[in-house]
Parts: structure tokens; sequence; C-alpha cells
């Protein structure tokens, strides 16, 4: 099996998953069942960074996504947790129009990627610079290029963090 | 070599029309919250895609601003709908109708 | 097939390494639980187990083949599907971190570029197997449990990782043999060089486990065994083998980080050599005690498997002595044995630790999270950069690290300090702990 069948199959097992996943958040009954096919679709997606050779993105979505927001999600789903809710009916009362909506508007874009996938040749891609550098790369340009989106993005966590906090604060 | 590029593009977009359609036709709205999480995720995917076809490593660390924000926003929605659920009792879009005519 | 084959050969050792992993593992996670036992009845005064076998050697397996018998019991309500995949994720968590780690400059399955990274990233996973195991039991006690707990080690997670971050910033890397690399050229171990970064890692990594004394989640007295609760026989047994191949895996990365990986002490100084003739030495000494305790048991079979285990440690010390025979092994086999000696070490002072220290109760234990840990790990990471940074501009090192460690310890003091102010402010806790 040539490195390029490898990549093929990857590509194909951790898409279907993805896909397969989101579908089943989307339209679980149970909410917990709901969190874990989203986890299983984000794991997926780490699985596709790591063969895009984003190592260390691959680290930090299993570190942040997966090990910190749905946590989180998981934590509020069981302290909202109501019997009722595996009896109520899951889709609200617009779902076809918005089925509809959307249908066009994935056409829309499937159609322009499809037509236009030459587009993306007429600059054809660098073949990859050394990937075990990954981590390096990505802390030169944190710091270097990108250092005040960097620090926007530690006051925009700040700034949620106080919010979280002072939403569930119980007022006395 | 990798898959061409629009194979991750399509890919992608089927992530991003999941999670539109589990925005809108969804009622629980914790569930709305996790398929705006998909949707993110799927812009990830093609912003990874681009960095590894234009071999520049911006796309990476735009994805992780991406995700930043994601788990911000993630925990300031939550916190809204604990702080809701204390008062209302309910975690459905359609009964959030507070401040209806 | 020749294409199979041509395929398989440079995955080939990675593939052995993962097989032996898998099979020893439960078995090593079973003599662990066997040396606590023995370790607690040390400090207690006491014997331990001492009829399975001579001196209760054979009581892991013993435990095991009961476990494996026992019935297997499903709660009524439980949510069948998640019930059944939570240890299972758990104990997968547990065991793919040791794919990551380096236990000797030969026995490594990947050596991955981001190799602390991918440990971290899936123990983080393993806390999922404890938030839906203690749902899925459809328990008050279990659900309880699960949240405590899964808060507790979200909260020490990132003091862990903060700690790591500041080992990572001696060392430049976050490959595992990098790391050790770096440390056996400096010629220092970083637990000196960073030692309030150890003693975070250490205090983060008791409490990542949920060994005591933080371990009020699981601790009998409290909630009955916390989100273990309605697992019985096989089920349960495997989320004890995850618990404790987690504490091996936490002792692996304090080891490679901190406490100079595969590397012999004093690694670069001649005079020293004399502790290359340690393993075998050590082998044997206890294989002659075991052959010379063997005629004085009080049975037969007892003395046979005596014996046997004499043989054992006989065979172990050959292997420790086959360096000095083909040198090109000594790397090899020689790390191979002081890594787990370290390892084994850690783990000693976790066990030591259980059994000397009270419970905290859990706003404590939050407090210390949030008001001490995290605040000093961040304190940490930037004193250690401040002394990269001064050791860039010409300092000598030793002297960059002794003034930022001792500012980082003037930090400690002082939130310790107004952490005891406080409480002597607002007296003893009388409000009931935010479960």
């Amino acid at each position: 099996m040539t490195p390029d069948q490898i990549n093929q199959i990857a590509f194909y097992f951790f898409g279907s998953l993805a896909v397969l996943g989101a579908i089943l958040t989307v339209t679980a009954k149970n909410i917990v069942h709901s969190a874990i096919y989203l986890i299983t679709s984000l794991l997926a997606t780490a699985g596709i960074f790591l063969t895009l050779q984003a190592q260390f993105l691959f680290g930090v979505q299993i570190v942040l996504y997966v090990g910190g927001i749905m946590v989180l999600f998981v934590f509020v789903i069981m302290l909202v947790n109501l019997d009722v809710s595996l009896r109520q009916i899951r889709f609200n009362r617009q779902k076809w129009v918005a089925g509809l909506l959307t249908l066009v508007l994935a056409s829309q874009l499937g159609f322009a990627l499809w037509f236009g996938k030459e587009a993306f040749n007429l600059a054809p891609g660098r073949t990859g610079e050394l990937s075990a550098q990954n981590v390096q790369q990505f802390g030169r340009g944190l710091f270097e290029r990108y250092v005040l989106p960097f620090e926007i993005a530690s006051v925009l966590l700040l700034v949620a963090l106080i919010g979280a906090v002072v939403m569930t604060k119980k007022r006395v | 070599m990798l898959p061409a590029i629009d194979h991750y593009l399509f890919l992608s977009l089927a992530l991003f029309t999941i999670g539109i359609i589990g925005v809108l036709t969804r009622r629980n709205v914790i569930i709305i919250l996790m398929s705006i999480e998909l949707i993110l995720n799927a812009v990830n995917i093609n912003l990874v895609a681009f960095s590894r076809h234009w071999a520049s490593v911006d796309g990476q660390l735009f994805a992780l601003f991406i995700i930043t924000d994601a788990a911000a926003e993630a925990a300031v929605g939550l916190g809204i709908i604990i702080a809701f659920f204390k008062n209302r009792e309910t975690v459905l879009a359609d009964e959030m109708d507070l401040l209806k005519w | 097939m020749s294409a199979l084959i041509e395929f398989f050969t440079p995955h080939l050792w990675p593939i052995v390494f993962s097989v032996i992993i898998v099979a020893v593992l439960p078995l090593l996670a079973g003599y662990v639980v066997l040396l606590e036992r023995k370790v607690m009845a040390d400090m207690q005064a006491r014997l331990g187990p001492m009829r399975v076998g001579p001196h209760g050697l054979l009581q892991p397996i013993a435990d095991a083949v009961k476990l494996l018998i026992k019935e297997d019991i499903i709660p009524e309500n439980a949510d069948q599907a998640v019930f059944w995949m939570a240890p299972v994720i758990s104990v997968t968590a547990a065991l793919l971190a040791f794919s990551a780690l380096a236990i000797g400059p030969v026995f490594q399955i990947a050596d991955l570029n981001i190799g602390l990274l991918f440990i971290v990233a899936v123990s983080s996973m393993g806390i999922f197997g404890i938030i839906l195991g203690g749902w899925s039991s459809n328990s008050h006690y279990s659900l309880l449990g699960a949240l405590r707990s899964t808060a507790q080690m979200i909260s020490y997670e990132t003091a862990a990782g903060l700690a790591l971050v500041g080992g990572v910033l001696l060392a430049g890397s976050l490959s595992t043999r990098e790391i050790v690399q770096a440390q056996y050229d400096a010629g220092v171990w970083f637990v000196f060089a960073a030692p309030l970064g150890f003693f975070l890692y250490l205090v983060a990594s008791i409490a990542e486990t949920n060994r005591a004394p933080f371990d009020l989640p699981e601790a009998e007295s409290e909630l009955v065994a916390g989100y273990m609760t309605e697992y019985s026989g096989f089920r349960w047994a495997i989320y004890f083998l995850a618990e404790y191949a987690n504490m091996i895996v936490v002792a692996s990365i304090a080891s490679t980080l901190f406490l100079g990986g595969w590397a012999r002490p004093f690694a670069r100084t001649p005079i020293f050599n004399f502790l290359d003739f340690a393993p075998p030495l050590i082998f044997l000494v206890v294989a002659g005690y075991c052959f010379y305790r063997a005629p004085k048991q009080p049975e037969r079979i007892q003395a046979m498997v005596m014996a046997l285990f004499g043989g054992l440690c006989l065979l172990l010390a050959a292997a420790m002595a086959l360096p000095f025979v083909f040198p090109a092994s000594k790397a090899g086999i020689h790390g191979a044995f002081w890594f787990l000696a370290k390892v084994f070490l850690y783990v000693y002072s976790f066990m030591w630790i259980r059994f000397t220290f009270p419970r905290f109760r859990f706003d404590q234990l939050m407090k210390l999270g949030w008001y001490f840990m995290i605040p000093l790990s961040i304190v940490n990471v930037l004193a250690l950069g401040v002394a990269l940074v001064l050791k860039d501009t010409g300092w000598h090192p030793a002297a960059a690290l002794l003034l930022t460690n001792a500012a980082t310890l003037l930090v400690a003091v002082w939130l310790v300090a107004n952490a005891q102010k406080k409480a002597a402010i607002s007296g003893p806790v009388t409000s009931r702990a935010e479960g």
C-alpha cells in the first residue's frame, strides 16, 4: 500500500466518521447521546488535522475542544437534566423551510466548489515544508506575526470568564 | 500526496450544512450550541486544508484562534442557559419567549 | 504478500512494543495494587496480604480471577450502550498515553514531535470515561461522584499542564526523547532546575488521578464508591486498571520531564561509573533473598513459587549484566531499568502521601486548585521564562534559575499566608460544601 493510498483511506475514514457523527448529533433524541456523537465528530476532525500534518492543532483540538468544551457541555447537560426531555418534540415548526433554505445554500456552495475546483490549481500547492517543526513554526508565528490577535484572544477569554462567573453567581 | 484540496472543501461544506440544519431546526438550546460548534469545526477544517495546500502555518494559527473563540462562546452560552434554566425551568427555544408581544 | 511484509516492516518494532505494553500493563497494574497494600500494611505496622502465594505474591492473580467470574450486574434504567462504553474510554485513554512515552532510548512506540501534548490530550479524554460512567449508572451517588471527580480533574489539569509547560520551557521541545536528551546535555535533572514546577506537578498529578488526599469523589465513607458504585466484576476491574495505569502514566511523565528519564544519576560524571553495576547487583540480592527464604516457607507450593520468583530475579540480573558483554545494548537495557526505578520511586511517593495525609474536603480541594495551584503555576512559567531570557543575556544559568525560583517561592509563601489570613478572618467553614 503506497502512502497515497493510506492518505486516501485515512481521509475517507475520518471524513465519513465526522459526517456521520455530525448527522447523529443533530438528530439524536437523547442529549447525552448527542454530546457523545459530537465528541466522535470532533475526534474525527482531529484525525483529519493529523493527516494534514497539523500536529499541534491535533493536540490542541483534543485538549481544548474535546477535553474542555465538551466536558463543559456534558456538565451543563447533567445540570439541566430533565427526564421529560426524552418525550419532547425534537424539531421545531420551521423545520421544512429551514431545511429547504439550507439545501439551497449548500447547493450554491457545492456548485461553486465543483465547477471552480480548477481555480485552486492556478496557484498550485507548494509541497510541504518541515512538518517536524510544526510546533516551532506555530510558536514563531504566534509570537511574531500574530502577537496582537493572541493578546486579544486572551482578553476575550478573560471577558468570557468574568461574564460566565457573574452570570451564574448567587445574587445575595 | 494527499487528496486534492476540493475533497476537504466538500467535507467542510457537508459539516457546515449539517451544523446549519442543527441550528435552525432543533428546539433544545444545548443542541443548537453544539451545532454552532460543528459549524466552527467545519471552518477549521477548511482553514487547515488551505494551510496545507499553500504550505503556510497561518491557516492553522487562525484555526487556533477560532478554537479559542469557540471555547469562550460555549462558556458564555452555557452560562446563559444555566441562568435561564434557574428562572424558567426550560431549555427549549420555543418556550424562551419572554420578550414576545 | 511481499508488498504486505514490506509495508509492515518499518512498523514491526512499534507493533511488538504495543503488544508488550497491552499485555504487560494489566499485570503490572495488578502488582502495583499489591505493592500498595503491602506498603499500606507496612506503614500501619501490619503485614498485608500473606496468604495467597508466598508473602501474598499471587494475590493479584487471585483478585483477577475473582473479578472475572463475578456476575455482571447492570442497573435497571441504565443507558446500556454508554454504561458499557464508559470504562472502555477510561482504559483506552490510559493505555494510549503509553504510546508516546519513552521507557528507554530503544523501547518507545512512537517518537512524536508533540509527544507530551499527545499524552496530556489523551489523559484529558479519560475524564469522559468517568463522567459518562457516573451518568449512565442512573444513580445519585454515581452522578454526584462523577460530577465532583470531573470538576476536580479539570481544575487540576490546568495546573498540571502549566507545570509541564515550565519543564518544556527548559527542555525546548515537546518530544519525550529530546526532553531526556536535553537533561543529559544540561547535565542536571530538571527537578533541580525547576523544583517548584516538580512540586506543582506532583500535587496536581495526585489530584488528577483521584488519589488521596484528593480522593473525596471515590472515598468509601463519602459517596460509596463515587462513579464506580454501580460497576461490578470485570467492568469495575477495568476502571481500577485505568486508575492505576493513569498513575503509572503520570509517574512516567514526571520521570521523563523532571527526573531525567532513562539517564543514570550523574550520567556524565565518570566518578560515579560504579553505579553502572547497580542494576544486576540489585536483582542478584533479591534473588539471593528469595532462595534463602524458599526452604523456610511453611508449605512446599509456597517454597516452589518463591524459588520460581528467585529464578526470575536471576534471569533479570543476567539481562542487566548483558550490557557488560554487548556494550551496544547498555543504553537500552540499563536505560529501561533506571526509568522504571524512577517511576517506582514516584509511585511509592504517591502511596506514602496517601497513607500520611487526611482527605481534603471538596471545597477545600477546589480552593486549593484555583487559588493556589493555578496562580503559582502561572508564576512558575513566567519565572522560568525570565530565567531563560537572563541566561540568554549572559547570566550563568544556575544563578538565573536560583533567582527566579526564589522569587516563585516567595510568591508561593505569600499565597499560602494570604489564604491562612482569610481563613483566620472568616473562621471555620460553616457553609455547606458546594457540590
